[in-house]
């Protein structure tokens, strides 16, 4: 499994980088589900070789303590953790 | 067997050990059950895919020697409830979050990021003490005892022996 589209509203452009066991990682897709907004996703933790190499360093280029979730608004704006406010407001300007 | 595929009996089994043993020891589940199930769940996967329980909320490595000190209950689990009320994932929260008093968030992660790992100052103690025996310091909960050997399992928060260092 690699990125996954979630299909929504077209708002900004979010990509989620997430952990398939991560308790905050669900919150945050249930609130993007919730907002229906259009994202993707990938879940680096089942990702395997190059591919969770190259995940593991698009995250650490936007978030160097490399932790998740690490959420990428139109390739300029980077949320790290489950800061509700914070990812609903940037998805409302 | 898929991966993500857990038995409801077995996740409740794990739940109710590890809720006896955070009370018996002064620690505490998040109260909100059906998110800390949800964690209890991908201890269980974790423990299948690495062989021990890594943090559900960190990237594991796989390799158990570079894994220890995320191994839950973590090394940050203490410090991370005394500052936030909570471990960086909210499975062990503080009394305060446990009566409804403050409320449990998304913290910032407190170990150090990949390429910093391994550098921090060793606190080991020397042994150059004049004690007649070695003392060890469970990193989890920070318990204290003085014997050739630490124990197989801390008897405060159930951390394995490898889990212990040399503090005197």
């Amino acid at each position: 499994m690699t990125v996954v589209h979630i299909p929504g509203k077209k708002s900004r452009h979010i990509v989620l980088h997430a952990l398939s066991t991560c308790g905050w990682c669900q919150r945050t897709r249930k609130l993007l589900d919730d907002l229906g907004v259009e994202y993707d996703y990938e879940y680096v933790d089942l990702l395997q070789g190059d591919e969770r190499e190259r995940a593991i360093k698009e995250v650490s280029s936007w978030n160097p303590s490399g932790n998740f979730p690490t959420m990428v608004i139109d390739n300029k704006k980077c949320i790290v953790g489950y800061r509700e406010d914070e990812i609903r407001e940037a998805l409302q300007k | 067997m898929n991966e993500q595929e857990v038995a409801v009996a077995e996740i409740d089994r794990l739940y109710e050990k590890l809720f006896r043993e955070a009370e018996s020891a002064g620690y505490h589940l998040n109260p909100d059950v059906e998110f800390t199930k949800g964690l209890v769940k991908s201890l269980i996967i974790n423990e299948r895919r690495y062989g021990y329980r890594a943090c559900p909320c960190r990237l594991a490595s796989g390799k158990n020697k570079d894994d220890l000190d995320i191994i839950c209950p973590c090394d940050y689990r203490d410090p991370d409830l005394n500052e936030f009320g909570a471990c960086y994932c909210a499975l062990y929260v503080s009394d305060a979050v446990r009566k409804g008093e403050k409320k449990a968030g998304s913290i910032p992660e407190r170990r150090l990021p990949p390429a910093e790992r391994g550098k921090e100052t060793r606190e080991e103690g020397t042994g150059l003490t004049g004690l007649s025996l070695p003392v060890w310091r469970c990193k989890v909960c920070g318990y204290l005892c003085a014997r050739e050997q630490p124990p197989e399992v801390c008897p405060i928060c159930k951390a394995k022996k490898d889990r212990f260092g040399r503090f005197m």
